[in-house]
């Protein structure tokens, strides 16, 4: 059937037009929470709950890397492994691709695994050593049916050139290889079932930092070939700064900062992203650090602080951060998207 | 491959333009490569072997097709000595294979070579099946504690269980049944996890001596070499299920394990492909330290009579027939406690060297 269209004036959409601004994000997740229970006595009775992860909202848009910093135990692994539901979330919604994930029975999680990864912090135990790094890229090829035969074989040598590795190593077993290798082939195992969505849990911070380079480049070539969104969770702001578009920075368990990464390293609002800032060392023996020390430990997400989780030890405290919880303030327009949870600016 | 990937140069190509696998020792070769690098392991294996050839010929040469008889009575030819002709009064049919007493003759005139013979099958077949038996128990305790072991009983395996309760119940084992209903009853009540129940099932097990348990459990059943294996497999398992929980809860938490998850395998993969593997190796060395431990076991049992019942030789109880002869006849004593010494202590090495050429640490060397 043929239709002439030439002469009509079709009304098209903005959101068909430019997908990428209008489309709901790659990944929502809302009011995530996950408790950990503290068991104690002879019948291992609940007594209280380690608060890891508390209502956390953020979001990751097609194609983009998402940074989630903090220091450590603050949460930030827990949203991870809760996102790709390798932890079963307290409370929340996380909506990837418009599914609800936490709705899917175990039959369509495994469906919906193909579309999301993880590439780990430690090369050494993440690789089974009694598998051979070509059976550990090719096994999901196989378990998901989606190559066999020669093909198989064409797709595995495929991602370990695309990852700098040497097909002719597949026999080889992970004890045989380097740090840097060892990651590489967690990447490519990631990328064998061809995911949309990869979460890098301090993906790069076992490795030197020579290395560290060399994975950093790896990831963002292949995120700009095979359009991937990162969720990067990192300690090391110098890391995020060079891959992230946007950067989320936790403290105990909640959201302090959502910034995109310029707005972030200029003008921080909350004054424990500015801390954080000004604790990460600056390659220039010239510069003149104004350090925003900090006193006290993290405290213990078993008894959090009440109002703002920071309170105790804020530079910059008020009566009122200890009493209420901080609002989410935006910084500017809407659009550039610089929320902060802070008294400061409400 | 595409014109791009052939271009690369870290990729070498073979004649049919397909990637060239290098050829890599197998673990199989790797792990031959470690044992026989280990003198003493190899000296204990090949032990090993000829007991296995002996434990074979002797069950057909001594019972079915009876070269050498290890219950013919030839009272003028008691206490020879090893190496000894039969005496000129015993008639044709009863002399020994060649009129040869290899090792000797008893306080009956039985020849000692034939009983030993004889016994070789029992011991290693005690060994091996008993070690099995406690194997199956103690891997799938261990590996539902280990994998399984923070979910909670559910209603329906409480409801199987006091169903198993009232069957018990019903063939009036009474006490059985109600123990069983009552356990199954206070995990439910009490939220105990699959874990708890297991393990401290298993502790308990541990505090009973396990030997005085087989005595008690020997006296009461009928005594039988199946009996002697049974039991010895039943009260052995506690170890391996230890064990096993042990290495499952620590592969659990690893990343390997989580990245199996996120890549969607099915779960039974997850367990037999990844975990397995690499929790077994241990048991396996265990396992073989078992089979001596096993052996020694039947042996003590059948020294002090609740073993397999005579005139049926074994180890044991030669050497329990032997105790009363010792300075008389030293051999009748000495042979059957050297042999018995002789296969622990190659299983023992064997498993020594398993242990090395398991692990994986050990293996870059």
């Amino acid at each position: 059937m043929k239709r002439s269209v030439g002469l009509m004036r079709l009304y098209v959409p903005p959101e068909l037009l430019m997908p990428e601004k209008y489309s709901p994000p790659l990944l929502q997740v809302t009011g995530l929470k996950k408790y950990f229970p503290v068991r104690s006595g002879i019948f291992s009775r609940v007594s209280a709950w380690v608060k890891a992860v508390d209502d956390i909202t953020l979001h990751v848009n097609r194609g983009e890397t998402l940074g989630l910093v903090g220091e450590s135990g603050c949460g930030k692994t827990t949203v991870g492994r809760s996102i790709l539901r390798l932890m079963e979330p307290t409370a929340g919604e996380i909506k990837f691709e418009g599914e609800d994930l936490l709705a899917l029975k175990p039959r369509e999680l495994r469906q919906a695994r193909r579309r999301m990864q993880i590439i780990f912090q430690d090369p050494y135990s993440s690789l089974n050593p009694r598998m051979t790094i070509g059976s550990i890229v090719s096994e999901p090829l196989k378990i998901h049916k989606i190559a066999k035969g020669q093909e198989l074989q064409d797709q595995v040598n495929q991602l370990f050139v695309k990852v700098g590795l040497r097909p002719e190593h597949q026999s080889r077993y992970p004890h045989e290889f380097s740090g840097g290798q060892r990651q590489r082939v967690g990447i490519a195992r990631a990328l064998a079932l061809n995911p949309k969505f990869i979460v890098c849990d301090e993906a790069v911070s076992a490795l030197d930092v020579s290395i560290q380079a060399q994975i950093l480049n790896l990831l963002r070539d292949l995120q700009q070939e095979f359009h991937l969104s990162y969720l990067f969770i990192t300690h090391d702001l110098n890391v995020v700064q060079y891959l992230a578009d946007r950067i989320a920075v936790m403290y105990l368990g909640q959201l302090a900062e959502v910034a995109p990464t310029e707005d972030l390293f200029i003008t921080p609002q909350h004054p424990y992203t500015q801390a954080l800032l000004s604790a990460n060392p600056v390659p220039d023996p010239t510069a003149v650090s104004q350090r925003t020390i900090l006193s006290g430990d993290v405290p213990s997400p078993l008894n959090p602080p009440s109002g703002c989780r920071f309170h105790p030890r804020c530079p910059q405290v008020m009566e009122v951060c200890k009493v209420t919880d901080p609002p989410l303030i935006q910084i500017g327009s809407s659009e550039k998207g610089h929320q902060v949870w802070c008294h400061l600016y409400g | 491959m595409n014109n791009s990937d052939t271009k690369n140069p870290n990729l070498q190509l073979g004649h049919d333009g397909g990637v060239v696998l290098e050829k890599q020792e197998t673990p199989w070769e790797e792990f031959l490569r470690v044992f026989q690098s280990d003198k003493q392991a190899v000296a204990g294996f090949a032990v090993l072997m000829v007991l296995l050839v002996m434990a074979l010929t002797g069950k057909v040469l001594t019972e079915w097709w009876i070269i050498f008889d290890p219950e013919v009575v030839r009272l003028p030819d008691k206490f020879l000595p090893p190496f000894s002709f039969v005496t000129e009064e015993i008639p044709k049919s009863d002399r020994p294979f060649g009129g040869l007493y290899l090792l000797g003759t008893d306080e009956l005139g039985r020849d000692v070579f034939a009983r030993m013979f004889q016994g070789v099958f029992v011991s290693l077949s005690v060994g091996f099946v008993a070690v099995g038996i406690s194997l199956s128990v103690g891997i799938t305790l261990g590996g539902i504690a280990g994998y399984y072991g923070q979910e909670k009983f559910d209603l329906k395996i409480v409801l199987f269980g006091i169903l198993l309760g009232l069957l018990l119940l019903y063939v009036k084992w009474n006490f059985l049944g109600y123990s069983v209903i009552a356990m199954f009853l206070a995990t439910w009540a009490f939220r105990i996890s699959v874990d708890t129940f297991i393990m401290r099932f298993t502790d308990a097990m541990l505090c009973f001596p396990t030997f005085f348990l087989i005595l008690a459990a020997v006296a009461l059943l009928p005594p039988s070499i199946y009996t002697i294996m049974i039991i010895i497999g039943l009260t052995t398992w506690m170890g391996t299920t230890r064990f096993v929980r042990a290495e499952f809860l620590s592969l659990r938490e690893q990343d390997f394990v989580t990245a199996a998850k996120a890549l969607g395998l099915p779960e039974s993969r997850i367990i037999f492909r990844h975990m397995v593997p690499n929790a077994l190796a241990p048991v396996f060395v265990s396992a073989t330290i078992g089979v001596a431990s096993a052996i020694l076991t039947e042996s003590g049992l059948s020294f002090l009579g609740f073993g397999v019942p005579p005139p049926f030789a074994t180890w044991g109880n030669i050497l329990s027939d032997a105790r009363g002869f010792i300075f008389d006849a030293p051999w009748v004593f000495f042979i059957p406690g050297v042999a018995i010494f002789v296969v622990v202590l190659a299983f023992n090495l064997v498993g020594e060297g398993l242990r090395e050429a398991l692990n994986p640490k050990l293996r870059s060397r």
